[in-house]
């Protein structure tokens, strides 16, 4: 890849020109998509009076609408996706691997795991509002269980991979034998969750999130160094001086973090960790100051893109957005083996 | 003389003779080399001693699913089914209509998946691959579910060919996924192509219960993995595939052998490979796709049985066949047994039992290192 040598000349300004290009292009393009998720749905409502509905003027219909519906949902996708993307961003440094994402390596199922027996056993007087909680802990504790059963002298990213996709097995059947065996009404809400939707998103879910997004990218800040290290590989990381081994853990947990907030919110929106990486890195480089800004954009787009599409192409229905991101993708993915078969 | 056979066999079953072999990959690939290390696996007798007991234990599984359950069958009333059926007898009815097929099932299902996993261990020489991990029962499932959702189709005999195809999707998409490139199939690639297309198909039959409520709680058992409550036309309608599946398998075992020794030497001997691999794959459709028909995706049944079997009977694919459809059917029945009494008066779904038992034998092998480079 002809940006992998980064540091030297040029290339190594603080604003990278690339970079900023990126940016200003995601960054609006990201305007656009929400002018247009706020704009588009069963009612139309022209783009000139978006503003004005925003701001509380005009139409109360209107208002309402974009207040208190559609605004949340957009930025409900919008969080999501850039959590989910820097979640992958994070995992694939660490992993060394371009395949590996949230959803791949079990994350995803632990968290699926915890909001699925919260809405299952919890009586209905506890809150709602507990449900992040739930699936946040669901995601630490398969990410625990995974990394403590790959470790074997420290964690080889093979086999944290592998072991990932035994215990993601083992989660789903977790989550299958919920299912099964709870009531069909919350039978029937624990499914459209685990497709991941962001459906019904009210400002309390935007508050949820936001906490977390910007606690764990805050810490994200200051260890991009370290992530940076990571992609040297072992031996060579640890020559330079860096604690591979106590720094994969601590990326890890933010990774984590990211992941099982954001599925706690939206259910199980697949692949977007790992297209954003992806498509962040062919425009920027694999350098990590510049990746995870850009996977953060991009994945906040593809959710938001995607939710618009799902919910207004094929009205009435409202398709969860989760299927709509598997079915771009999982293409996607197979394109990527594709380019990567001459890899190890 | 009996006796000696038996007492033979059990040291031979119980000789510790550990993971030695630096990787199952590696001992795949060097198949028959290792044959003067394990002695007492390479004796024909003892592994006909094993098979017999194999047999008597299925035997054993099979006559417990029968008998146990919400409702115990008396040795009498089993005995009458056999003898002189008498339809105004509630036990001798809940056998014959219940019972009976449900053991037949979780035999022939578990029998299915436990060849189909080892002759895709052979093809890719994977120590991980199975059915369930390379997608191919996500993809029967997800030609099911449209068929029964969308399509409302409900005959068995056009389900099973809806499988079929679906399992042969998923199983060209992964292989040529997994194959891609210069190195060809690495194992990590074509673990990594099943998980991708396994996401696929399950959020594709997300997609289409998502809307549909009703539907969501009949198809929900059926896909996590359950033989309870079919009849026994279920089972007619995909038997004689099976059959036909099983009977190649063990008339393609001289060839399995071969291939597990590595593309070039299988072709230096003079093996058609591609030939070959066309077959074993159409076998492991057959296979899979008509377990998933009738049962849904039970997982890492493939991957499970296999190696226990192989730990039995060492690499050779002539005996490694017979044992594993005896040892998966014992599986299968056993854990159907199981899920019976788990939760009582529910019942468990089987694919989740064996997804718990799969699950950690799966990491336990990815942790062995069997196949990293």
């Amino acid at each position: 890849m002809k940006h992998s040598v980064a540091g030297t000349g040029r290339r190594a300004r603080r604003f990278h020109l690339k970079t900023v290009r990126a940016a200003l292009l995601l960054g609006a393009a990201a305007i656009l998509v929400l002018i247009a998720s706020l704009a588009f749905g069963e009612q139309l409502i022209k783009p000139a009076e978006v503003w004005g509905a925003l701001l509380g003027k005009g139409n109360p219909d209107h208002v309402l609408i974009v207040q208190s519906l559609r605004a949340p949902r957009v930025i409900v996708a919008f969080l999501v996706g850039a959590s989910l993307a820097v979640a992958g961003a994070i995992l694939q440094s660490v992993i060394r691997n371009p395949l590996a994402a949230p959803d791949v390596v079990g994350i995803t199922g632990g968290a699926s795991v915890g909001a699925v027996a919260f809405i299952t056993y919890m009586p209905s007087a506890v809150s709602i509002h507990f449900l992040p909680f739930a699936a946040v802990l669901g995601a630490f504790g398969a990410a625990l269980l995974i990394y403590f059963i790959a470790w074997k002298n420290g964690v080889n990213p093979f086999r944290l991979v592998l072991v990932g996709i035994g215990i993601a097995s083992l989660l789903s059947a977790i989550t299958t034998f919920m299912l099964v065996f709870s009531p069909a009404y919350s039978a029937s809400s624990s499914y459209i969750w685990l497709t991941g939707t962001v459906y019904g998103s009210t400002w309390s879910y935007v508050w949820n999130l936001l906490p977390w997004s910007i606690v764990l990218l805050g810490i994200l800040y200051f260890y991009t160094r370290q992530l940076n290290m990571q992609l040297l590989g072992d031996e060579l990381a640890i020559g330079l001086g860096s604690r591979v081994q106590r720094h994969r853990f601590i990326l890890i947990l933010i990774s984590v973090g990211l992941a099982g907030s954001a599925v706690s919110i939206g259910g199980v929106i697949g692949f977007v960790g790992l297209i954003a990486p992806h498509a962040a890195r062919r425009m920027v480089g694999p350098m990590v100051s510049r990746l995870i800004p850009i996977s953060a954009l991009f994945g906040g787009i593809i959710v938001a893109l995607a939710d618009l599409i799902a919910r207004t192409a094929f009205l009435p229905l409202d398709i969860p957005v989760g299927v709509f991101t598997s079915g771009i993708g999982a293409p996607f993915f197979i394109y990527l083996l594709y380019r990567t078969r001459n890899n190890r | 003389m009996g006796l000696r056979l038996i007492y033979r066999f059990t040291l031979e079953a119980f000789a510790i003779r550990g993971w030695r072999e630096p990787s199952v990959l590696y001992s795949l690939n060097v198949m028959g080399a290792f044959d003067g290390m394990n002695n007492g696996r390479n004796s024909t007798i003892g592994k006909i001693a094993g098979l017999v007991a194999g047999f008597i234990v299925m035997l054993g599984c099979f006559i417990a699913s029968v008998r146990f359950g919400f409702t115990t069958i008396k040795w009498s009333d089993l005995m009458a089914v056999i003898t002189d059926y008498d339809e105004s007898s509630m036990e001798q009815v809940v056998v014959m209509t219940t019972r009976l097929p449900r053991a037949c099932m979780a035999a022939a299902i578990g029998a299915s998946l436990a060849m189909a996993g080892a002759i895709m261990q052979a093809i890719t020489r994977n120590p991980l691959a199975s059915p369930s991990v390379m997608g191919i029962n996500a993809g029967a499932s997800v030609g099911i579910v449209a068929a029964i959702t969308v399509f409302k189709v409900t005959q068995m005999s056009v389900l099973v060919w809806i499988s079929f195809g679906g399992a042969a999707v998923a199983a060209a998409v992964v292989y040529a996924l997994g194959s891609l490139g210069r190195d060809g199939l690495s194992p990590l690639k074509i673990i990594m192509a099943g998980s991708a297309m396994t996401a696929l198909f399950v959020s594709m039959t997300q997609g289409m219960l998502v809307h549909n409520e009703n539907g969501l709680q009949d198809v929900m058992f059926w896909l996590a993995g359950s033989i309870a409550g079919r009849d026994i036309q279920t089972l007619e309608a995909v038997i004689p595939y099976m059959g036909v599946g099983w009977l190649a398998a063990v008339l393609l075992s001289r060839q399995l052998n071969i291939i597990g020794m590595g593309e070039e030497a299988a072709r230096g001997l003079g093996q058609r490979t591609g030939l070959i691999k066309l077959a074993a794959g159409i076998i492991v459709v057959v296979l899979a796709g008509g377990a998933v028909s009738v049962a849904g995706p039970i997982g890492l049944i493939g991957i499970v049985i296999p190696h226990i079997a192989r730990y039995i009977c060492g690499q050779d694919y002539r005996w490694l066949l017979p044992y594993c459809a005896l040892l998966g059917a014992v599986l299968l029945l056993a854990a159907d047994v199981i899920a019976r009494f788990i939760i009582l008066p529910e019942e468990v779904p089987v694919g989740i039992m064996t997804a718990a038992i799969g699950a950690p034998f799966f990491i336990y092998i990815a942790r062995k290192e069997l196949m990293t480079r």
